[in-house]
């Protein structure tokens, strides 16, 4: 018998809901808000919530001080380019683990989820080091490498449990009917995964625009993606919030709204496998 | 051509020996059906042939050729599935393509191969839907389309009919064994349903943990099964087996006695008990007979006229001459 929940409890329910995704989403809010004032407004005490004078001035000054527009192309390239580049080799690695497991697959699989549990910091000196030598110092491919490598254990996790959930007959179906390994996976396997794939590249093109640690680290001025054109405005000079929050918005604003577009693959992507 | 040949064909799956040697000829053009219990082998079997699975030691040769280490898709095989395994993303016209696509023929030749198998199996109409819009029958055909246009050496069928409630699975049952006729190609079928291996072979092996226990015509198995196993395992209701002193008598230490062979009287007979259960069927009465002191239920096959109920006596006479005799081996004695 399903629960019996009453109206009152429902719309308790539901304000608790509303109260908790606001206090999530206030952050940003805030950032946003702010972005509007003049700096003054922006530290006034008490703060000022929406009673002000709205101005678009710190965008003005924010777009005149830095081409957006530069740092926007490098995180459309180094988001793109590592989640494209991470698909496309963990695509295989899925398959293979899905559907010719051995006695260690699961260790395997668990090895390589363990990999994102190390300090970004203790591998930060050797990577460093061998950008320097291979001059991939400020380099967009540096940084597609290496943001792919960093979420490739998670692109083949969420391929490997959508895979399972293909009957593996269909792929022998294909194999019996003369497709070769490449055109088992590039016309059964992929078209029939494609919901899995889209929800596992959207949420590893959204972590890697977010990714912070090591496009501040690997970049300076060319392959400076939109995490550095934000953290430039922490700048030595002082803190300027108003145009510290106008350049975060800009920031966040691409993927903000990727992100409430495709939020019904993306819940559908991270749940996938867990109801059947 | 389609003949296929195993030699001291063995599999196992790690320790665990799933086939042990084994040796098959499959005559070019035979209707050959593997039928056994679940975990008998079975399908194994049949995946060994496809080349789903590589085999430990032995050999696989199709049309003399050795096809051991070759990769499924060029054996030249075609394979219908127990879950159809079509492609869902496909219409039916696609997935009936597919394996000519694979094979790069040109798309008149495609189309006009698809054409001519969707007519033949009444798919003309679904052509542009998609799987998941047709009925379990009509995926079969789908599956069973995909196979026929490849034009292969043999087709294999995994319990293609255990997905389809009973009435459809008679006309599909009816619809391969014609295809089999006009197509004259080899065919191997599993099945764990003694009535399809019966209904549709011309040749039935009979497995058991992974060994042959007997091949042969369904009714050289059905008139002269080689070991008990083969005896209780074909036909139905199952063969009765009596041990003991009736056994004796006729010099066996088992003997066994189909129920169509028993003669049931309300006067006399050889034996007597009493009806525990009677299950009319129309046509025939099936009676389950205790307290006979010989089995614990002997099973009687009866006109559908006879009408003993529960807790009758009735009296039964065993047909002398199809007795079988079994040793204590279980092996039959002639």
């Amino acid at each position: 018998m399903a629960r019996a929940v009453t109206t009152r409890r429902k719309s308790l329910n539901t304000i608790l809901a509303w109260a908790v995704g606001l206090l999530i989403f206030f952050p940003i809010l805030w950032t946003i808000l702010t972005s509007f004032k003049t700096e003054a407004q922006a530290i006034a005490s008490p703060p000022i919530f929406l009673n002000f004078n709205w101005t678009l001035e710190n965008y003005a000054i924010v777009q005149e001080r830095s081409d957006y527009m530069r740092f926007l192309w490098n995180s459309v390239i180094i988001a793109g380019g590592s989640t494209i580049l991470g698909v496309i080799i963990a695509v295989p690695a899925a398959w293979a683990m899905a559907f010719v497991p051995s006695k260690r697959t699961k260790d395997i699989l668990l090895w390589m989820l363990s990999t994102k549990m190390l300090p970004a910091v203790g591998v930060l000196y050797p990577i460093y080091l061998l950008f320097i030598r291979l001059g991939l110092l400020d380099t967009r491919g540096g940084l597609v490498v290496v943001l792919m490598l960093i979420n490739l254990p998670i692109i083949v996790w969420m391929l490997y449990t959508y895979f399972r959930e293909i009957p593996g007959e269909i792929l022998e179906a294909a194999r019996m009917d003369g497709a070769t390994l490449k055109e088992e996976i590039l016309y059964v396997l992929t078209p029939m995964a494609v919901p899995g794939i889209a929800s596992t590249v959207l949420l590893n093109f959204i972590l890697a625009w977010n990714e912070a640690f090591w496009t501040l680290n690997l970049t300076a001025v060319d392959a400076a993606p939109l995490t550095a054109f934000i953290a430039s405005y922490s700048s030595p000079e002082g803190l300027f919030f108003a145009k510290l929050s106008a350049a975060s918005t800009m920031a966040i604003a691409p993927i903000l709204i990727l992100g409430w577009f495709s939020q019904k693959q993306l819940v559908r992507g991270l749940t996938f496998g867990a109801v059947k | 051509m389609g003949r296929i040949q195993l030699k001291s064909v063995t599999k196992s799956f790690g320790d665990v020996q799933v086939i042990p040697p084994l040796d098959l000829t499959i005559e070019d053009g035979e209707f050959t059906v593997f039928v056994g219990p679940s975990g008998c082998g079975k399908s194994t079997l049949l995946r060994l042939i496809a080349g789903l699975e590589d085999i430990t030691s032995g050999s696989i040769d199709i049309d003399g050729a050795d096809a051991t280490d070759v990769p499924p898709a060029k054996r030249g095989l075609a394979m219908v599935f127990q879950s159809y395994a079509l492609y869902p993303h496909m219409t039916v016209r696609k997935n009936i393509a597919f394996p000519l696509r694979m094979a790069k023929l040109d798309q008149a030749e495609i189309d006009k191969r698809v054409e001519g198998a969707a007519s033949v199996l009444n798919l003309t109409d679904y052509l542009d839907r998609r799987p998941g819009q047709l009925s379990g029958g009509q995926r079969q055909r789908v599956a069973i389309g995909r196979a026929i246009v490849r034009e292969p050496a043999a087709f294999l069928f995994d319990e293609p009919l255990s997905n389809l409630d009973a009435a459809l699975r008679v006309g599909m049952r009816l619809e391969i064994s014609e295809l089999h006729e006009r197509l004259a190609t080899t065919m191997i079928y599993v099945t764990h349903d003694q009535v399809e291996a019966m209904t549709m072979a011309d040749k039935i092996v009979v497995l058991q943990a992974g060994v042959i226990e007997q091949v042969g015509s369904p009714l050289e198995l059905y008139r002269t099964p080689r070991n008990l196993f083969v005896a209780g395992f074909i036909g139905s209701p199952k063969m009765n087996f009596i041990e003991g002193p009736e056994a004796a008598k006729h010099g066996a230490q088992t003997i066994g006695i189909r129920p169509e062979h028993i003669a049931v009287s309300e006067t006399e007979g050889e034996w007597s008990g009493v009806v525990s259960v009677s299950e009319h069927l129309g046509s025939d009465t099936f009676f389950h007979v205790h307290e006979t002191g010989l089995a614990e239920t002997i099973t009687v096959r009866a006109d559908g006229e006879v009408g003993f109920r529960h807790g009758d006596r009735i009296h039964l006479t065993p047909r002398a001459d199809v007795i079988h005799r079994f040793d204590a081996q279980g092996l039959r004695i002639e």
